[in-house]
């Protein structure tokens, strides 16, 4: 029963993992770069639903709260790559990883600056209530969460397979000139994916909100879910969930039957496994660059 | 413009071109040397201080600017080298063999790492990096009795030959241990950089297809570049240890890995002086702003103090306006500067345009 409740805990934490690294993926889906703010993205969605939706900031309805905090982190997310991320393009990759690195501390700055360093707490409809099925309780919010997840992952999934835009995303990650070529406005696109990413992670934000307070830091989960892509496979809509999965069911029960350090040790040694062993990810998507 | 008149092919690869520029680096070595003379106790540990950063800077910088693998972890490998520097010590060995013991040690520990993580390329080496500062981080928490666990331990003085260099009561003797490592260093690093080896870093960097063609084995190349990369943060971490004097695990943070990408970003990728120029940037900006802060507080009222994380703003803001608008950092601007001068009128603005790629991926699906 103890296990069980673990399990139901880990499976709630592992899909907001995996939501996270969805952001990450989209973006590496289309453009085959990495978005280190993705956490913060995440965080400044999250504060941007809370200033809209909490009755001592603006005090609209929870659902258009979350609406708007979606539309103003697509704008975001639209906006940090047409001004900022798409003056590198075509550099390499890891211009860009600095450059999100630096972009993730201005948003925890903005954010910071806007709303405070002390943790506040999202009112949402659904935490605090908890279900009891046979002895195991389970959170509203963690049904909720895994829910939501489940529809984003199948949404984003149908985006990519079956839309023209999430087409041309694909194409223009993988031959730019190609994609070009075809008619595919690569720089538009990318643009789009970007805000797009921006909010899956005020959906994550929003979940993650649920489960307790939040402060500008709680950005520095992005390296975790971080974890959660790669060990998928970075790229791999299915591998991220699948990925956020394994790290959140293992991070608790490490944690139950181990020292606390292994505990939070455990995502990045299960990374560094799967890097060694097989170095695309679950779901590997890269092969040995041929000559 | 000096012509230089090539009479052997050793001038081909000689450090210096002429002895203009070889009498500059030793005009200014002989500067640094006598700052301890007349300079006051703040600005000589503030001297200390970016000599240790730029001793790891250039750890940095053969890894990121001449063989092109990204590392956000770096912090581990400083991390490493001050514990088992200090634990060394604790046991009993002098500093003069401890402390060389400890930069093996990181580099050992590097290379080790990096046999699984050069099979990865790009990114994924990078978060390899950044799992790894995560585990030698509660590693560190883990061995309490060696490392002191969260309480932290205090660093033994140094004390070589019976000549003292404790840092606060011979702060004049540390600055000039810390400068003569760092010279040594450099020195062999800059040999290092015209030698095979060297050059094979950047073949790796350049195009790795490519060097594998000419018969380079990259895997091996990569490995070495991380080992001694590690070596080279680790004694910088042996020294920062010591001149922090007390601390525990908190001192090598993940900010001290991403302070580090600034100091080779901004200084400039792929130079030896970029490791220097990013070091004082680094170390001079928060004194700059703490300046400025108490003389906007006293003259005009204003408190920048009242903003938290503001040196960490204007940082990030600085790394983004380089990345944007010049990548070859604080070193390439002023080779360009340079370039001006030496050959006014006839500079163009092309000479130094960037190669823009477009993307292509070996990906299936």
């Amino acid at each position: 029963m103890d296990f069980l409740q673990l399990l139901v805990g880990g499976v709630a934490n592992g899909c907001i993992y995996g939501l996270v690294a969805l952001g990450f993926v989209l973006i590496y889906k289309s453009s085959e770069g990495v978005n280190f703010a993705q956490g913060d993205m995440m965080m400044l969605g999250a504060f941007l639903a809370l200033g809209f939706g909490n009755a001592d900031q603006l005090g609209l309805p929870f659902g258009v709260a979350v609406l708007a905090a979606m539309a103003a982190m697509f704008g975001v997310g639209y906006g940090i790559d047409r001004v900022v991320v798409r003056k590198i393009f075509g550099q390499p990759h890891f211009a860009l990883v600095i450059l999100t690195i630096a972009l993730g501390f201005v948003l925890r700055f903005v954010a910071g600056s806007l709303f405070g360093y002390t943790p506040l707490v999202l009112e949402t409809p659904f935490s605090g209530r908890n279900l009891n099925f046979g002895g195991v309780i389970v959170g509203l919010n963690d049904l909720v969460t895994i829910f939501v997840t489940l529809i984003l992952t199948l949404a984003l999934w149908g985006f990519f397979a079956r839309t023209r835009i999430g087409l041309a995303a694909q194409a223009a990650s993988q031959n730019q000139m190609a994609a070009y070529i075809v008619g595919v406005p690569v720089m538009r696109v990318n643009s789009l994916i970007w805000g797009l990413s921006g909010v899956v992670a005020t959906v994550a934000g929003v979940l993650y909100a649920s489960k307790g307070a939040i402060d500008p830091n709680i950005g520095l989960l992005g390296i975790k879910a971080f974890a959660a892509a790669v060990i998928g496979g970075m790229g791999s809509l299915p591998g991220a969930l699948l990925g956020g999965l394994i790290i959140g069911i293992i991070e608790p029960i490490a944690g139950r039957y181990a020292p606390g350090e292994v505990a939070v040790m455990s995502p990045y040694i299960i990374m560094l496994i799967v890097l060694v062993t097989r170095p695309g990810g679950l779901f590997a998507q890269i092969h040995a660059k041929k000559v | 413009m000096r012509t230089v008149f090539k009479t052997s092919y050793d001038t081909d690869i000689d450090l210096h071109e002429h002895w203009f520029r070889r009498g500059r680096y030793l005009a200014l070595l002989v500067f640094m040397m006598s700052l301890p003379f007349w300079a006051d106790e703040y600005f000589l540990a503030e001297a200390t201080n970016t000599l240790i950063w730029s001793l790891a800077g250039m750890g940095l910088m053969v890894l990121v600017g001449h063989t092109g693998q990204p590392s956000l972890g770096h912090a581990a490998f400083l991390s490493i080298g001050a514990y088992t520097d200090v634990a060394l010590m604790n046991a009993g060995v002098p500093f003069l063999v401890s402390f060389p013991i400890a930069g093996i040690f990181a580099g050992v520990v590097g290379a080790i790492v990096a046999i699984p993580a050069v099979r990865m390329s790009g990114i994924y080496l990078a978060i390899a990096t950044l799992a790894l500062f995560v585990i030698v981080e509660e590693i560190v928490i883990l061995l309490e009795p060696i490392t002191g666990g969260v309480g932290g331990l205090f660093a033994p003085a140094i004390e070589i030959f019976g000549i003292p260099f404790e840092r606060y009561a011979y702060l004049g003797n540390f600055y000039w241990l810390v400068l003569a490592v760092v010279v040594i260093i450099c020195w062999g690093y800059a040999n290092l950089m015209r030698s095979p080896t060297g050059r094979s870093f950047l073949a790796v960097r350049d195009s790795e297809v490519s060097a594998r063609a000419l018969g380079i084995n990259v895997t091996r190349t990569r490995a070495l570049a991380f080992g001694l990369s590690a070596g080279v943060t680790g004694l910088a971490g042996a020294l920062m240890g010591h001149f922090i004097g007390f601390f525990n695990y908190e001192l090598f943070s993940i900010f001290i890995s991403i302070n580090l990408l600034l100091v080779v970003t901004i200084g400039g990728l792929g130079f030896i002086q970029g490791a220097f120029l990013g070091a004082v940037l680094i170390t001079a900006v928060p004194q700059v702003i703490a300046i400025l802060r108490d003389g906007l507080n006293a003259t005009a009222g204003i408190d920048l103090g009242a903003i938290p994380g503001l040196d960490t703003i204007i940082f990030s803001l600085l790394l983004i306006v380089f990345i944007i608008y010049e990548p070859q950092g604080l070193y390439g601007r002023w080779l360009k500067i340079r370039t001006w001068f030496e050959i006014f009128p006839l500079a163009r603005r092309d000479m130094f345009r960037r190669q823009k790629s477009y993307l292509k991926t070996e990906r299936s699906k």
